[in-house]
């Protein structure tokens, strides 16, 4: 099969809200199957637009996003829903359900999507918030949760159903240290024990760059670099450089683009 | 100038126009989708049940607090009226056609509007503004049908409930002050009232009026929610529409409803 290496693959990718402004221009991306990948920039650069592509809910103005050989603009609704089973998605807060409890929002694609008897539910459910070591909290309502209590749950609901590919936007802002490394190391543990494929859009470059094994980096709508962590530690591509260490000035202006300072302040009157 | 002006005020005034019919649009292909997705609901009936207990069963202390109230208001103010013309006998027949025609359904709708309206608009406003409804939606479950169906088939069903109930309280408000009170003879209150309300015209018809504004202000409540920018300005925005509009529409469809209902009755 043509398609066996790479489970999405992006071709030609275009999009944008108005055309004067491209959010995503001439994107050519290639995940392989079973790796975790990573794709890496500043806020507004495109990343979360590229994971909504993906998952079928935007269409791309032009070019294709293929996911295990289909394209996914070109499915209906029904194969769009049955693309969806598969692929697994951690929002960038979690967005769990605030009315369930945190096993009722695990179990909530079981018993949308199967007919499985509830005490087969149940052993699911606890199983996989064992998998994320919340097996003990699954009474609890979200807003019971600390942040990075409810991004686990989040986690063990987005690999319910054992997807094939899973998205995770933002997983790591607003959780603390411990938070942090506790899930970086899930993303990698889970994507390996699924054999799942994992997407990884984040800003945090120390967190991600320990566990991907590939990262391309966006830039204004662009791949401006792309490579093994390591190649990215290296790079001497100014952007990058500027990104992976954190500098407050360089290729991306600390300020605003503004009007002439001293004219602002009204010195050259 | 004035030119320019008349051209700025005209272009304002079709922006509005077009923005409103845009929007009237958006809301009837949304009812032609909650229709359309029902299925779910019916089939799991469980999520309406659950639903009913929020929308119909929560608003219940207040529906019947203020249908005590009003009954007993109108026994006030009927008697005084009817006293004038020595005809306190039809107090009974003067309270429940007021209710059953016209306050019962209207003043349970407003009431429902305000109380459970208002909770529907900012439950799936804030589901959205979280990222809930697009998670439901990436988990292959529509939002819809899984969320929105369910809230609306609850409001329809427990609306012509609710003003049922307020009629019958307010009935019970207006025995109370007029027969325990002034001491209306009973008698007369009870066999006038059974005498003069008919079940198809006055019962059958109120019911129609609270099944037509239970549609109307759940449809309004949960588009609005589900229109709300994902914000806490546009969900707090919204909920004021959701009252501020379902209110006015009430009042407006009681008209219409009136009009065709009760000619020359």
């Amino acid at each position: 099969m043509a398609h066996s290496d790479n489970l999405v693959e992006i071709s030609g990718l275009n999009f944008w809200y108005d055309k004067s402004r491209p959010i995503l221009s001439g994107i050519d991306m290639a995940i392989p199957r079973g790796k975790v990948v990573s794709i890496m920039g500043i806020s507004g650069s495109g990343k979360t637009t590229l994971l909504r592509l993906i998952g079928g809910a935007l269409k791309p103005r032009q070019g294709q996003v293929k996911v295990a050989g289909k394209v996914i603009h070109e499915l209906d609704r029904d194969g769009l829903y049955r693309m969806r089973r598969r692929m697994g998605m951690l929002f960038q807060f979690g967005a769990l359900f605030t009315d369930l409890s945190v096993f009722d929002n695990v179990a909530f694609q079981m018993r949308e999507h199967t007919d499985l008897p509830e005490a087969m539910i149940r052993d699911m459910v606890l199983m996989k918030l064992h998998s994320v070591g919340l097996r003990g909290a699954h009474r609890l309502l979200p807003s019971e949760l600390s942040g990075g209590m409810a991004r686990r749950v989040a986690l063990a609901r987005a690999i319910a159903l054992d997807p094939m590919l899973i998205m995770y936007d933002e997983p790591f802002a607003g959780l603390d240290p411990i938070s942090l490394g506790v899930i970086g190391n899930l993303i990698r543990r889970l994507n390996d024990a699924l054999g799942a494929t994992s997407i990884v859009v984040t800003h945090d470059v120390q967190e991600s760059l320990k566990m991907v094994d590939y990262v391309y980096y966006l830039s204004e709508g662009l791949i401006v670099a792309k490579g093994a962590p390591k190649e990215m530690q290296a790079s001497a591509e100014p952007l990058v450089r500027q990104f992976v260490y954190g500098e407050p000035d360089g290729p991306v202006p600390f300020q605003y683009p503004s009007a002439d300072y001293r004219d602002d302040l009204m010195l050259n009157r | 100038m004035f030119n320019r002006f008349a051209i700025v005020n005209v272009r304002t005034i079709g922006h509005h126009t077009v923005n409103g019919l845009w929007r009237l649009g958006y809301a009837s292909r949304f009812f032609a989708l909650i229709l359309l997705q029902s299925g779910t609901s019916f089939r799991r009936l469980r999520l309406i049940i659950r639903e009913l207990y929020f929308t119909g069963v929560l608003s219940l202390i207040i529906i019947l607090v203020s249908g005590l109230f009003v009954g007993m208001v109108l026994g006030l103010q009927g008697y005084q009226t009817l006293q004038t013309y020595g005809s306190e006998s039809a107090l009974g027949v003067l309270v429940a056609l007021s209710l059953v025609r016209e306050l019962g359904p209207v003043v349970s709708a407003l009431l429902f509007a305000s109380r459970a309206g208002s909770a529907m608009t900012a439950e799936i406003g804030l589901m959205k503004a979280t990222e809930q409804l697009s998670a439901m939606e990436m988990m292959a479950v529509d939002p819809i049908a899984r969320v929105v169906a369910p809230r609306f088939w609850a409001g329809v069903i427990s609306m012509p409930l609710l003003a049922a109930m307020f009629s019958a309280m307010g009935v019970f408000g207006g025995y109370l002050v007029g027969v325990v009170l002034i001491g209306v003879d009973e008698g007369s209150f009870w066999s006038q009232m059974q005498n003069a309300v008919d079940f198809r015209e006055d019962i059958v018809n109120g019911v129609i009026k609270s099944f037509v504004f239970g549609v109307a202000v759940t449809w309004i409540a949960l588009f609005e929610g589900y229109d709300a920018p994902p914000t806490a300005e546009g969900v707090s925005g919204a909920t004021t529409r959701t009252v501020v509009t379902s209110s006015l529409a009430i009042l407006g469809l009681d008209f219409v409803l009136t009009a065709f209902m009760f000619r020359g009755v």
